[in-house]
């Protein structure tokens, strides 16, 4: 077996010195009556080569997003990611790590995910931010519970324009740790009146921007209603390209700033590995769940990094820690911080101009097709499109033509009543062809 | 009655008129090392004897303190926000944590003297 | 030999020391108008932002393609990895990670596909998770399986959300709110357990390492949920009662969540559902070879008993002849929710697939035999100058040795563990278990030769005989010979700087 360096030589050396004839007899405390090395019915070892074609026969059954017009959001993003960001997640000394437990041989990982932390509270206009969560909605879920430590209150309401899965995903969690959860209706048009949820009982007010169904919302009024209250504002966001463009949540009042980083540097892969973000307050720096890394000096006095105020987690507190986390996501975090780097903010605004630009061109093509209605008056790269038709086969009908045309709202809400509505997301890697072929395919459909 | 008292938990209480002084014991912070952060009580809180009073964070361990005896809280040390190495520094003087004003005078009377500490600490090894 | 008592400190101009190159924050190498990445600006058009333009500066640094290389090359360099060398961290199982997993998970119909794309258009994404399931469930003896768990604890949330939501089945989640966890445990459970709301109730190991039947048949009543046991536990050792202590649960009325962090011992060898698991966790990320990625990401899919299968999470896979489907809603069904947005660590199912498909189920085994050969040929290679808490025996992956040899050197096991770094290697995990006295947990994995054991077995003989020689400053000054040497972390948590402000 090609990962195995023992030869039955040294097997046979290494026995006699431990002193046991067979290596079975190592296992001597599993219980008799279980079967030791069961016969499995599975395959036996496989060359490399052999595996690459199992494994390529799967992948050419797929369409992906390079093969076909697409336009597929509503949480994670097609973008284009430059060569050097693979290259450099690929070398070994970052992909091959642990969790940087001994600092001394850690400084790279460390000092990356410092400028990540740096960067991520430059982006969401917040004073700090963690070295990363496992996505957007495990992040999402974190600053409700983050918030209800904070304000000792145990009630969240949440947008109707935040995802369904984050929103999902909180009142699983919330269901179990006996919080409440306040969810207003599906807000396709945002129009929502949030503020008149608020009373003296609510811990934090969860609003996602720019939405679910693309809407640009600003928080400023909001974040003032729910201060009055005692209640923390948490804003989110799905597409953190948006950030180029538009103003950030910490500028609008928001206590906490959660988000899906994908965007940057991270391929879609089907869902994950993605890259939650966590940005917030310094004051709130001891309820904040996950690492976080921090500058300091060396027995020499040169600069270094260490991750810092331990004390809040589970290897320390155990049952009082602020989270259960442990692993993260840092690898993502270190392709989205190269990414970033790279783009630079002169970079990353143009990216944000060329994704909105491509939405806009293709809205303005929507409006000469008859029947169908863009429900949007603000978006960023994402809107959602009403059509005279149920919108789970007109996708299907879509693909069929070779175009990937968005997400069905039924998708993610079966039961909402919402099934002539379609999300549709432009970005960056979109040709004019590209949209000239959705509008065709979209006539074809109808 | 004057001087310190103490708890099992390594904490001590020093009677100042019809309030008490409490904070960790000398050994409490050399077994907790560099302190980092200190989380006080708010003035006017109420806690019941063995109630979670505080929390001191050093950089490998973090630590309750459990108030010794009922009482209200009068005062707590806000110096320590910008310096909790007072606390390892001089824990039973400007590492002081909490001013409480005892409910229970009672309550005194179950915590150690200095010499039964100091027993105590030798048995513990 | 280094006189240790010598400062090395050598002054350099540049304050480099040779390959060992000082690299400042991106900050302070990008300018805000320079940019990597050519992109042409989009033609003029009217933007439909609803007036919530961004207009103040993001101050974020831009650097060419060059100069972003080189910084990140440089960082990398700062960094210890299992492709320079043996990194023997207890309970990490830091094994080779084989470049044909990251070859695979690159694939185009692997890494560009969308997850809410048409499934009709993602079928083969569908297949390999399957594949990966049937795999799974056949190493676990388990019926049924929850891919979406983002990492170790994640899971341990979901499989005590399947406990909950059967005992919310069975009427009796008021009641039953403890849960019983030894206290060798991984930090993660108590935390987790809290998180929903349990009261975690300590339970004791015996003498020998291994939790008794008794101790915890002593625990069990109506208000217990569950047991959360580690199997193989953090001290090295298979918990041999561990059938019994499922049977007394069970009797009780409670669930047997098994911490699957150490299964890199008995893959293919011994299966949880034999010994009368519930749920459990495995990490991806340790057994399965996926890179750990300097933290994560992870990947801790959890397999469930037959009594929780039917409150497994959504997303699942369901099955219709030959159409694989995959289940995102609960359709009435007594699933207890959502995890995650998606379908988890898609990418690492790909690469832990590629990774099970090339062992085969008599590679895996063989994999697991070498590990827990490999722990015990360092356990008898040093067990006459290192000391082991619960007496020399056969240990299963991982071998624990206490301080007890250090005591009177004035060596402590940080100082032990840092003199390692000098040695060019990762120490193993240290003060951890936390039972045990100054304990050193050192995981060899499968991966290494007999040769790189032997060099690393007569490097600890030699540090050992170093400590009791009282050569106490290659220990204390230790290490010397890295990027950096110890760091002021009680100064980084006393005034924390979380953030790049300026030069």
């Amino acid at each position: 077996m090609r990962y195995l360096p023992l030869t039955q030589a040294d097997r046979a050396e290494m026995r006699a010195v431990i002193g046991v004839g067979d290596v079975d007899a190592l296992y001597a405390d599993v219980p008799a009556e279980l079967p030791l090395a069961p016969s499995l019915d599975l395959p036996r070892a496989k060359s490399e080569m052999d595996v690459e074609r199992l494994l390529g026969e799967m992948a050419r059954r797929n369409v992906p997003a390079s093969r076909a017009p697409f336009f597929i959001g509503a949480g994670a993003y097609k973008h284009h990611i430059p060569a050097t960001v693979d290259h450099l997640v690929q070398r070994s000394e970052f992909l091959t790590s642990y969790t940087p437990y001994q600092p001394e041989i850690a400084q790279g990982t460390l000092q990356y995910l410092f400028e990540f932390q740096t960067q991520v509270a430059m982006l969401t206009g917040m004073e700090i931010a963690n070295a990363s969560m496992y996505d957007g909605s495990t992040a999402c879920a974190e600053a409700a519970l983050m918030a209800h430590r904070i304000t000792k209150r145990r009630k969240a309401v949440l947008s109707g324009g935040l995802h369904p899965h984050y929103a999902e995903v909180l009142r699983t969690i919330s269901h179990f740790a006996g919080d409440e959860i306040v969810a207003l209706a599906p807000d396709v048009r945002a129009r929502e009146d949030i503020a008149a949820m608020i009373d003296d009982s609510v811990s934090c007010v969860i609003v996602q921007t720019p939405d679910v169904f693309g809407n640009l919302r600003d928080l400023a009024s909001l974040s003032e209603a729910c201060h009055r209250r005692g209640a923390l504002l948490i804003a989110a966001f799905t597409e953190v390209v948006s950030l180029g463009l538009v103003t950030p949540p910490g500028e609008m009042g928001a206590d906490i700033v959660v988000g899906e980083g994908q965007s940057l540097g991270n391929p879609l892969s089907f869902g994950g590995p993605y890259l939650g973000l966590l940005a917030t307050r310094q004051a709130y720096l001891r309820q904040t769940p996950g690492r976080l890394i921090g500058e300091t000096v060396d027995a020499e006095g040169r600069r270094g990094y260490v991750a810092t105020l331990s004390a809040r987690e589970q290897h320390i507190r155990r049952d009082k820690a602020t989270s259960n986390i442990c692993t993260n996501s840092n690898l993502c975090a270190l392709a989205f911080s190269i990414h970033l780097s790279l783009l630079g903010e002169a970079g990353l605004r143009r990216l944000a101009r060329a994704n909105h630009a491509s939405a806009v061109d293709l809205v303005d093509r929507l409006a000469g097709v008859a029947g169908v209605e863009t429900l949007n008056e603000s978006f960023f790269n994402e809107f959602t499109l009403r059509v005279p038709r149920d919108a789970a086969g007109l996708v299907e009908d879509m693909a069929e033509a070779g175009v990937l045309a968005g997400v069905p709202v039924s998708r993610l809400l079966p039961d909402a009543g919402l099934d002539d509505l379609v999300i549709v997301a432009c970005t960056e890697v979109d040709t004019v062809e590209d949209r000239e072929a959705f509008i065709a395919a979209l006539r074809g459909a109808l | 009655m004057s001087g310190e008292r103490y708890t099992k938990d390594h904490d001590f209480l020093r009677v100042e008129g019809d309030a008490a002084i409490v904070g960790i014991t000398d050994f409490a912070q050399a077994q907790l090392g560099d302190i980092v952060f200190v989380e006080l009580p708010a003035p006017g809180k109420r806690v019941a004897k063995g109630e979670q009073l505080a929390t001191i964070e050093s950089v490998k361990a973090a630590s309750e303190v459990y108030a010794p005896v009922s009482g209200e809280v009068l005062e707590v040390n806000a110096a320590l926000e910008a310096a909790p190495a007072k606390v390892n520094e001089d824990p039973l003087g400007e590492g002081w944590l909490v001013k409480l004003r005892v409910t229970d005078a009672a309550e005194l009377e179950e915590l150690m003297d200095e010499d039964a500490y100091r027993a105590f600490l030798e048995s513990e090894g | 030999m280094l006189d240790h008592k010598e400062d090395l400190a050598v002054g350099t101009f540049s304050g480099n020391r040779g390959l060992d190159q000082e690299e400042p924050p991106i900050f302070e190498i990008g300018r805000p108008e320079t940019s990597g990445v050519d992109m042409e600006e989009p033609a003029h058009f009217e933007p439909r932002l609803g007036g919530l333009e961004r207009e103040r500066p993001i101050g974020l640094p831009g650097v060419s393609e060059p100069e972003a290389m080189r910084h990140y090359v440089r960082l990398s360099r700062k960094n210890y990895s299992i492709d320079a060398g043996l990194y023997p961290l207890g309970s990490c199982t830091m094994k080779h990670n084989p470049r044909l997993n990251e070859k695979m998970a690159r694939l185009e119909g692997f890494a560009d596909i969308h997850p809410l794309q048409p499934q009709s258009t993602a079928p083969g994404a569908l297949a390999l998770m399957e594949e990966l399931s049937r795999w799974l469930l056949a190493l676990t003896g388990m019926s049924a399986i929850a891919l979406s768990p983002k990492a170790g604890a994640h899971g341990e949330l979901c499989g005590l959300m399947a406990i909950e939501a059967a005992l919310e089945a069975r009427g009796e989640a008021e009641t039953r709110k403890t849960i019983l966890i030894p206290q060798s445990a991984h930090g993660t459970n108590p935390a987790s357990a809290a998180l929903l709301g349990f009261r975690p109730r300590a339970i004791e190991a015996g003498a020998d390492g291994v939790v008794s039947e008794e101790a915890v048949a002593k625990e069990l009543g109506p208000d217990v949920a569950a047991i959360m046991l580690t199997n193989p536990n953090t001290c090295g050792l298979f918990e041999r009662n561990v059938v019994a202590i499922a049977r007394r649960v069970h009797e009780a009325g409670g669930y047997f969540y098994c911490d699957g962090a150490n299964f890199n011992a008995i893959a293919a060898i011994a299966r949880p559902g034999d010994m009368g698991v519930d749920a459990m966790h495995l990490n991806l990320h340790k057994t399965f070879s996926t890179p750990h990625g300097g933290g994560g990401p992870g990947s801790g899919p959890v397999v469930l008993s037959e009594r929780l299968a039917p409150f497994a999470p959504v997303p699942f896979l369901s099955r219709d002849g030959e159409t694989i489907r995959l289940v995102e809603h609960r359709e009435g069904a007594q699933s207890f929710g959502r995890l995650t947005a998606f379908h988890g660590q898609f990418g690492s199912f790909v690469r832990a697939l590629a990774y099970i498909l090339s062992h085969g189920s008599d590679g895996l085994a063989q994999a697991s035999r070498d590990a827990v050969l490999s722990a015990n040929y360092l356990r008898a290679a040093l067990r006459d100058v290192m000391t082991q808490p619960f007496g020399d025996r056969a240990c299963m992956h991982e071998v624990l040795f206490d301080d007890a040899f250090l005591e009177g050197t004035g060596v402590t096991t940080l100082d032990f563990a840092k003199a390692m770094i000098d040695e060019g290697y990762h120490p193993m995990t240290i003060y951890f278990p936390l039972v045990v006295h100054g304990a050193m947990l050192i995981e060899p994995t499968e991966s290494e030769s007999k040769r790189s054991l032997d060099l690393f077995v007569a490097t600890l003989r030699d540090l050992v005989a170093s400590a009791k020689r009282g050569e106490t400053d290659r220990f204390t000054r230790a290490p010397r010979l890295a990027p950096r040497r110890r760091l002021d972390e009680t100064a980084a948590a006393r005034k924390p700087v979380l953030r790049w402000s300026g030069a």
